[in-house]
Parts: C-alpha cells; sequence; structure tokens
C-alpha cells in the first residue's frame, strides 16, 4: 500500500470532506459561473470552504479542481488556464489544511460522452494526464477521480493519475437501473471494482447518487469484491423545493447515523456529496470516529 | 414486408450499417416510408426502451440504436417532408441556461427522433429568450428542458416564467428532466411534466401530445 494511503488509515474510517459547489454559492458564486476559476479571482473565498471542512473535522479534504481539465473548462472559456488553475486549487487545500488534514486533489469527468465520439480517447486520456500532472506539481497526497459515469472515461483518468506516482482513488456514480445500483453506462459495482483495480486505483468508491440509503448496499458489494480500501460520500438525498428554494431534506445527525452502517460495511473513508456542508462533516466525525 | 423485419432488428441491435443499406434497398424496391417509420423503425426503438426500463439495456444500447435509427431517418425524413407527414410533434430542447451538462440532454433528443419527434436541439446554455424565440418559430408543440445541479436548476423555474410572461405558455406543454428534478419540484414551477431518463422521457412527450 501507498505510504500515504497506510499512514491515513492508521484510524479509520477517515473522515472526508462535503460538497464545495454550493458552499462557493453562499459566498457568493453566481450560478453557471465556473467554480474552478475562483481558485484565480477568490482564492480567499475558497480558502474558506477548505478552512470550514478542516475545522469541522476532515481528515482528508479535497480540492476546487473538479472540472478543472482542459475539456470541461473548454465550455467556461478557461481551457488556456488549466496549469495555474489545478496549481491553485491544490495551494488554497494545503494552507487550509496545515497539518491537520491530507489534501487529495480533486479530477472530476470531462463532461463529453467517449460513445458519442464528441471527443475522442486520445483527448480524454491527454487532457486527463494534464490535469493530473498539474496536481502532483502543486503538492497533492493524492488524486480522487470522482463523479464518474462512465468505466471508460474513469479508467483513463485513473492511468493518467496513476503515472504521477500518488495514490489513486478512483469514485463512480451509481444512480441507474431498477435497482439504482448500476453507473449510467450499466457497470455494476463488482464490475466497477475489478476494471477499476486493474487500471491501477488504490481505493475504489462511490460518490454522489441518490444518497445514503442506495449506497450501503453499494459500499458492502464494493468492500466484498475488492481487497483495495472502499471509499463512499453519497449525497443528501434529493432536493426539495422549499419555499422557493432547493433544500436536502436530511439532517447532518441523520446522515451521520446512517453512516454508522457503512463504518460497520468496513468503509474506509466516508463524507459527503451534493446537499452536504461542514455540518455534515462534523456530525460525521462525532459519530464515526 | 419480410425484408423490413430486418430493419427492425438492425434498429434494435444497434446495427448501422445494416439499418442504413436495408433502408435503401427498400426504398428502391418501393417500400412506403412513412410504414417503415410506423411499423418497423419505432416499434424498433419502443422495443429498445422498453428493454432500457427492464435493465437489459443500459445508455451505449440505447445510443448505439438511436444512431442506426437515424441513419435510416436521414433516407426517409426527405420522403416524409415531402409528401407533407407530420412528426410526431415538435420539440425545442437545451439546457437551460448556466449549466452546460449536455449528456442527459443529448440522450433525451436521440430518443424523441427515434420515437419521431422532431427535435430542435438549441444546445447548453441556453437562455429564456432563445428558447422562447424558437418554440415560436419552429411552432414547437413541446419544450424540453434540463439541468444537472441543484445550482443551475431554478434556471428552469426562471425559463418557465418567461415563457408565460411571453404569452405563449398556453401554446407548448414543458418537460424538464436533471439529476435533481424531482416531481414535485416540476409542479412547483410549473412545467407539465418530468422523467429521471431518456426513454421515460418519450412516455411523457408522447402523453403531453395526446392530452
Amino acid at each position: 500500500m501507498h505510504p500515504t494511503l497506510d499512514r491515513l488509515l492508521r484510524k479509520t474510517p477517515v473522515i472526508t470532506d462535503g460538497a464545495w459547489g454550493t458552499q462557493l454559492q453562499a459566498l457568493g458564486l453566481p450560478p453557471g459561473e465556473c467554480p474552478d476559476g475562483w481558485n484565480l479571482s477568490h482564492p480567499e473565498k475558497v480558502r474558506r470552504v477548505a478552512q470550514f471542512y478542516v475545522d469541522a473535522g476532515s481528515n482528508v479534504i479535497l480540492t476546487n479542481t473538479f472540472r478543472s481539465n482542459r475539456i470541461a473548462l473548454e465550455g467556461f472559456g478557461l481551457a488556456d488556464r488549466v496549469a495555474e488553475i489545478n496549481a491553485g486549487g491544490v495551494r488554497i487545500s494545503l494552507a487550509a489544511a496545515s497539518s491537520r488534514a491530507t489534501v487529495l486533489a480533486s479530477i472530476g469527468p470531462t463532461g463529453k460522452m467517449l460513445m458519442s465520439e464528441e471527443v475522442t480517447a486520445e483527448e480524454m486520456a491527454s487532457a486527463f494526464q494534464e490535469q493530473a500532472k498539474a496536481l502532483a506539481e502543486a503538492g497533492a497526497a493524492g488524486l480522487v477521480i470522482e463523479t464518474m459515469s462512465d468505466l471508460e472515461e474513469a479508467k483513463l483518468a485513473v492511468k493518467a493519475a496513476r503515472a504521477t506516482g500518488l495514490p489513486v482513488v478512483a469514485s463512480m456514480v451509481f444512480d441507474s437501473g431498477k435497482e439504482k445500483d448500476r453507473t449510467m453506462m450499466g457497470s455494476t459495482p463488482e464490475q466497477v471494482a475489478e476494471e477499476l483495480a486493474a487500471a491501477g486505483a488504490d481505493v475504489i468508491g462511490a460518490n454522489c447518487g441518490l444518497g445514503m440509503k442506495g449506497y450501503i448496499p453499494i459500499a458492502r458489494r464494493l468492500r466484498a469484491a475488492t481487497t483495495l480500501p472502499v471509499w463512499i460520500k453519497p449525497n443528501a438525498g434529493l432536493p426539495e423545493m422549499v419555499n422557493g428554494s432547493i433544500t436536502y431534506r436530511t439532517s447532518p445527525e441523520e446522515f451521520a447515523t446512517q453512516a454508522l452502517a457503512l463504518r460497520e460495511a468496513g468503509v474506509a473513508f466516508i463524507g459527503g456529496c451534493c446537499g452536504t456542508s461542514p455540518m455534515f462533516v462534523q456530525a460525521l466525525a462525532h459519530t464515526l470516529r | 414486408m419480410e425484408d423490413l423485419k430486418k430493419l427492425y432488428d438492425a434498429i434494435l441491435t444497434g446495427n448501422f450499417k445494416a439499418a442504413k443499406e436495408i433502408t435503401q434497398q427498400a426504398l428502391a424496391a418501393g417500400a412506403d416510408p412513412q410504414e417503415m417509420v410506423q411499423k418497423h423503425m419505432i416499434p424498433a426503438m419502443d422495443e429498445v426502451g422498453r428493454r432500457y426500463e427492464a435493465n437489459e439495456y443500459f445508455v451505449p444500447e440505447l445510443l448505439i440504436s438511436a444512431r442506426a435509427m437515424k441513419a435510416s431517418l436521414e433516407f426517409i425524413r426527405p420522403l416524409l417532408a415531402a409528401k407533407g407527414a407530420e412528426p410526431a410533434g415538435r420539440v425545442v430542447i437545451g439546457t437551460v441556461k448556466g449549466d452546460l451538462h449536455d449528456i442527459g440532454k443529448n440522450l433525451v433528443a436521440a430518443m424523441l427522433e427515434g420515437a419521431g419527434f422532431e427535435v430542435i436541439d438549441l444546445g447548453v446554455d441556453v437562455p429564456p429568450e432563445k428558447f422562447i424565440a424558437a418554440l415560436n418559430e419552429k411552432h414547437a408543440h413541446l419544450v424540453a428542458m434540463s439541468a444537472l445541479l441543484t445550482t443551475t436548476m431554478n434556471s428552469m423555474k426562471t425559463t418557465v416564467e418567461a415563457i408565460k410572461s411571453a404569452g405563449v405558455r398556453a401554446k407548448v406543454k414543458i418537460m424538464i428532466g436533471g439529476a435533481p428534478v424531482t416531481e414535485k419540484y416540476a409542479e412547483e414551477i410549473g412545467a407539465d411534466g418530468y422523467s429521471t431518463n431518456a426513454n421515460g422521457a418519450v412516455a411523457l412527450a408522447r402523453r403531453l401530445m395526446a392530452a
């Protein structure tokens, strides 16, 4: 096992972080603006979000670089700033983490689909290589490939990340099929675990999706399918409209109580995705550690 | 016609090349384009949708079948247009202002085309004015919009309101979709329906056309 992971896993579960986009919005990020661009234009606000999570008890925080690959940044007119945005994201999280948390840098999907031929596998691989290299050079302790819907895309990202020599977490979304236990492209947790491990991932995970309930059985299946550590970051359920604004009804306490089942299933890394906040992390740290 | 069963199979299995060839041969042999679409091609896509619902097909299969359907329709559409045949409905589709995530929208567009709808795809980050202009210009029956993020989903509400203010709400039915969208949200913003997936969107579009 990679020494960084070995050190992190001395006490489990490791508490990761929660959502960043909604926190940035609360600090004034306008809807539709690229959150990652704020690493350059509003670093102090991004730093505040990172700090919230460190203070709430995250043992691991990610970086505001979820869409900082060339293909995704292109849509925001930021494709020429890949290196700076990624370096900025790592710098900000490292400063907030200090010695209190470990910074694993986020790599999200390109937003394009290989199958529909909008982008080639070579273009995708090169976008992930460019991002992984920038994150590694800036000092990230590891890389987290997250919110992937297509196993093929995830594998390209894992291979690119692996080339940096850093430990690699690979996490996919399971929200499709009758039992909501498949990825968008139809892969099962077992297939995902096997193929991502073969591609070189050090940790296998599931994030986003439809909430904690669905991810407990998925966590168990991933746990059974691999000897690698398992990473789970579910959404806080599905959003609802309350008095004209979008709200997630799951409370931090409910979320943390449900997360006990993840710990029981042997999940090594636990955190939250959409709809979660530093309060969720606080509740997780309190209930699980 | 025996040969057209092969067209059904080609679309169902996503055999792009076969779909194209059989279509050309059938048309050359004098097959009725309308009958080809109604009796063989749309039923093939309906079966694709059924298999998707039954977990036998996933997004990759939807995509390759839709691609085969499209290859065939390219030859048939001009003939239908020349005959003055109307599509199942005209749909203006796009992701709402601020949202650049078009994977779901593209799937819905492909499945609607496969079901015989005329799809006017406005792309991503579509402001309300652009939806309104397109629905007026194309005499659309339906507006389909999506947002992936909770941070951009309220642009759907703004768009519905703009369609109301423009005085054209009564002319169209509005359908919405996207990961965070729920039935309650659709109701709350005054849309006519929502779907969680591309196959459901076809069923919804048909229902709204019949309403």
